[in-house]
C-alpha cells in the first residue's frame, strides 16, 4: 500500500482487438484529459465557480470500465467524477455547463461538479459524500436483479473511501445478495491531502473485499487495457449472476486534491515517475509500434479533440445562467 | 365509500402494504427481522408468505448502507418501504436520507426521483429507555425535499402509507409504537388518505388543540375533560408534517382565537414551535392569546416507571393549561 508506481501487479499481457478499439480508447482518454485541461483553465480564471476535483492521469480507469459497458449499465461516480461522465457516454457541453452553474447543465447549473447526474447515460451521479455513491450503485445493481435484463453497475471511489464504513456495510449486502456490481476503486495514492498509507491499516487494501469473499484484484490504473481486461471478468461475473467483484486500480492524481491545490505533501520525483507511466502516451505508443495507428493520426485526433473541447467552452460561455424559476424547480417531484 | 371494519393500528398499516404489494410489483420491503420473523411488533406479518424473500428483503443490521441500497433501487424503478426498527436509529441513515434522498431530484432536475419510504416505530412507553423511545420527527421534516407524515389513527396509517408508497419523493411515515393495538373503523379495500391534508377530529369554540400522532389522542380526552367545564375545544390533526396544511390549522385558530399546539417530540427546537409561529403569523389578529407550545420534556427519556411517565403531557395537564389559557390566566 503505497502510492509507488513499481507495485503494478503483473498480469497477463493485455492486447486489442482493432485500430479502431484502440483509437476509440485513445479517444476517450484524450477527450477527458482536454476536457479537465480546459476545466483548470476556466477555474482558474474564475469562469468556473466553487472548487473542482480533476482526474488527469485517472483516465484510463473511467475509460477502461466504462467502454465494456452497455447503454443500459450503470454507474455510480465519486466527486472526482467529470472522467466518468464522458466515460459513461455524457455530454461534453451539458457537463461543461453544470460545471459552470449553466442552466443548460444537467441540473440546471444546481449541482455543480460534485453534483451531475445523466439518467439517459445511466450515470447515477457524481457526489459531494466521500462513498456516497457506492451504495446508489449498489442499490441500481439490486434493481437490475430483479428487473433481470443483465444490468450491471459500477462505483467508482478513491482510496479515501476505503475508509468508510459504508463500503463495508455495502459490501457485505452485495455479497450475501450477489449483486451485479462492480466496487471500482481508484487508488491514486490520496485521501485529500494525506497520503493513504498515513491513515489506512492493513498490508492491502484488497483485503476490504476479501473479507467479504468478493473477487478481489490489484490493476494497473495507468494501463487502460488491464483495466479493461479486469473490468471484463467482472463484468461477465456480474451479468451471469455470480455477483460483486473488487478493482482496486491503481493510478495517480498529477493534479492536487482541487484544482489550485499547491501540492506541497507530494513528492516530486515520485510525481515525475509516474508522469512517464502517463495512460494516453502508454496506449499512443503502443498503437504505433503495433502499426495500428500512425504519429499523424494520432496528431490528427489530438487535434480534432482539442478543437472539439474548445467549441464546448465557447458555447457554454454564452449559455444562460439559471434564472428566479430554477430556484425551486424539481425541489419535490 | 367502501365499507369500514374495526381493526389495529398495526393491521391498517398492513391492509396498505398488501394492498400496495399487490398492486405494484416495483413496491419493495427492506428491514431488519420483517421477512421470515413478521417484524419485531409483528408489523409486516404475513408479508414474506406471500410475497418471497425478493420482495420483503431481510437486511443485516446495517441502517446506513441498507437505506443508501434502498436509495439506488428507488433511482432505478423500486419503490422501497425501508424500516427503521426504532425512530431512535434513523440517526443511522441521515446522510443518505439528507445529503442523497432528499437533494436527488432537485439536484438531476427531476431526472432521478427517489419513490421511498422510510417507516419507524416511535414513541415513548414500555421502558425501552433513552435510545428506544425518541420521537426525531423534528430531524427529517427540517429538509427540504423530504414529506413527513405522522398518523394518529388505524384509518389514517392505512391511507398515508398507501400515499406514501404511492408518493414520487422519499416520505418519512412515523407510527407510534403505543398505538399498534389501537382499534377502530378503517376502511375495506384500497382507501389513500392524500399526504398534506389536515383533519378536524373534533369541533369546537373557545380553543383549538392542534396535536400529531399519540397526542391526538391526549388532546381529544382533555377536550372530554374541558366540556365538563363548559370549555369547547377544538382538536385538529395535521397528520402531515409536510407539507404541513396550514389552511386548515388556520381555519380552526381564527374560529376559536386561541391555539394550543402539543406535540410528542422534543419540545427545543421542535415541530411545536413551527407550528406556532405558522399559526401566529397567519392568524395574528385573531389570536386572543399567545399560541402555547406543549412538548415532550427536554431530557433523555429515561427508564424507570417512575420517572418514563414525566415525559409526555397528559390529558389532566392539557386540560389544566388550555383552561388557564382561555380564561385569560396566561
Amino acid at each position: 500500500m503505497t502510492s509507488s508506481p513499481q507495485m503494478a501487479t503483473v498480469s497477463p499481457v493485455p492486447s486489442i482487438a482493432s485500430a479502431e478499439e484502440g483509437l476509440r480508447l485513445l479517444r476517450a482518454m484524450k477527450l477527458i484529459r482536454a476536457f479537465e485541461e480546459q476545466v483548470r483553465n476556466l477555474s482558474a480564471a474564475g469562469v468556473i465557480p466553487g472548487l473542482v476535483h480533476l482526474c488527469a492521469g485517472q483516465e484510463a480507469v473511467a475509460v477502461g470500465v466504462c467502454s465494456l459497458l452497455r447503454a443500459d449499465d450503470m454507474i455510480a461516480s465519486n466527486h472526482r467524477g467529470h472522467g466518468h461522465c464522458l466515460a459513461k457516454g455524457g455530454d461534453v457541453g451539458r457537463l461543461l455547463a453544470e460545471i459552470m452553474g449553466r442552466r443548460t447543465g444537467y441540473g440546471l447549473g444546481r449541482g455543480g461538479s460534485l453534483h451531475i447526474f445523466d439518467a439517459a447515460n445511466g450515470n447515477l451521479g457524481t457526489t459531494g459524500i466521500v462513498g456516497g455513491g457506492i451504495p446508489l450503485a449498489t442499490g441500481a445493481a439490486l434493481s437490475a436483479k430483479r428487473q433481470a435484463r443483465g444490468q450491471v453497475t459500477a462505483a467508482f471511489f478513491g482510496d479515501g473511501a476505503l475508509n468508510q464504513g459504508l463500503l463495508f456495510e455495502v459490501m457485505n449486502m452485495a455479497a450475501i445478495w450477489r449483486l451485479p456490481v462492480l466496487f471500482v476503486c481508484e487508488n491514486n495514492g490520496f485521501g485529500e491531502f494525506t497520503a493513504i498509507e498515513d491513515v489506512t491499516a492493513g498490508a492491502d487494501p484488497l483485503a476490504r473485499g476479501q473479507a467479504f469473499g468478493i473477487p478481489s484484484e490489484t490493476v494497473d490504473g495507468m494501463d487502460v487495457l488491464a483495466v479493461r481486461m479486469a473490468a471484463q471478468t467482472a463484468i461477465e461475473r456480474a451479468r451471469e449472476g455470480n455477483g460483486p467483484s473488487f478493482l482496486v486500480c491503481k493510478t495517480y492524481r498529477y493534479g492536487g486534491h482541487h484544482a489550485g491545490d499547491k501540492q506541497d505533501y507530494k513528492d516530486a520525483e515520485e510525481a515525475k515517475a509516474w508522469r512517464l507511466k502517463d495512460p494516453i502516451e502508454r496506449l499512443s505508443r503502443l498503437l504505433k509500434e503495433s502499426g495500428l495507428a500512425s504519429e499523424a493520426a494520432i496528431a490528427a485526433l489530438t487535434q480534432e479533440i482539442d478543437r472539439e473541447v474548445r467549441a464546448v467552452v465557447d458555447l457554454a460561455k454564452v449559455t444562460p445562467l439559471p434564472a428566479d424559476d430554477d430556484f425551486e424547480a424539481h425541489l419535490y417531484a | 365509500m367502501p365499507s369500514p371494519h374495526t381493526i389495529t393500528y398495526r393491521a391498517a398499516v398492513l391492509e396498505a402494504l398488501f394492498g400496495e404489494m399487490r398492486r405494484d410489483g416495483s413496491v419493495i420491503l427492506m428491514g431488519e427481522d420483517i421477512g421470515a420473523a413478521g417484524g419485531v411488533f409483528k408489523q409486516t406479518e404475513g408479508l414474506f408468505a406471500e410475497f418471497g424473500s425478493e420482495r420483503v428483503i431481510d437486511t443485516p443490521i446495517s441502517e446506513s448502507g441498507v437505506f443508501g441500497i434502498a436509495v439506488g433501487a428507488a433511482m432505478t424503478g423500486q419503490r422501497p418501504v425501508f424500516e427503521v426498527m426504532f425512530g431512535d436509529f434513523i440517526t443511522l441513515i441521515m446522510d443518505q436520507l439528507v445529503n442523497q434522498a432528499a437533494k436527488i431530484n432537485y439536484m438531476s432536475a427531476g431526472q432521478f426521483r427517489v419513490p421511498l419510504v422510510v417507516r419507524t416505530a416511535v414513541g415513548v412507553g414500555g421502558n425501552l429507555g433513552p435510545q428506544h423511545s425518541q420521537s426525531l420527527h423534528a430531524w427529517p421534516v427540517h429538509i427540504p425535499g423530504l414529506k413527513v407524515v405522522m398518523p394518529a389513527t388505524p384509518a389514517d396509517a392505512k391511507g398515508l402509507m398507501a400515499a406514501a408508497i404511492r408518493d414520487d419523493n422519499p416520505v418519512v411515515f412515523f407510527e407510534d409504537r403505543m398505538l399498534y393495538n389501537l382499534r377502530e373503523a378503517v376502511p375495506e379495500g384500497v382507501h389513500v388518505v392524500p399526504i398534506g391534508s389536515a383533519t378536524v377530529k373534533r369541533e369546537g369554540r373557545d380553543v383549538t388543540i392542534i396535536a400529531v400522532s399519540r397526542m391526538v389522542h391526549t388532546a381529544l380526552a382533555a377536550a372530554d375533560l374541558l366540556a365538563k367545564e363548559d370549555i369547547s375545544a377544538e382538536v385538529v390533526d395535521p397528520r402531515s408534517l409536510m407539507p404541513l396544511d396550514v389552511e386548515t390549522l388556520v381555519a380552526s385558530v381564527k374560529k376559536t382565537s386561541r391555539a394550543i399546539v402539543v406535540d410528542g417530540g422534543y419540545r427545543q427546537y421542535g415541530i411545536t414551535g413551527e407550528i406556532a409561529a405558522t399559526v401566529a403569523e397567519h392568524a395574528f389578529d385573531w389570536l386572543d392569546a399567545p399560541v402555547l407550545r406543549i412538548g415532550g420534556a427536554n431530557v433523555p427519556i429515561p427508564f424507570s416507571k417512575t420517572l418514563e411517565p414525566l415525559v409526555l403531557p397528559d390529558a389532566q395537564r392539557l386540560a389544566r393549561d388550555a383552561t388557564a389559557l382561555v380564561r385569560g390566566q396566561r
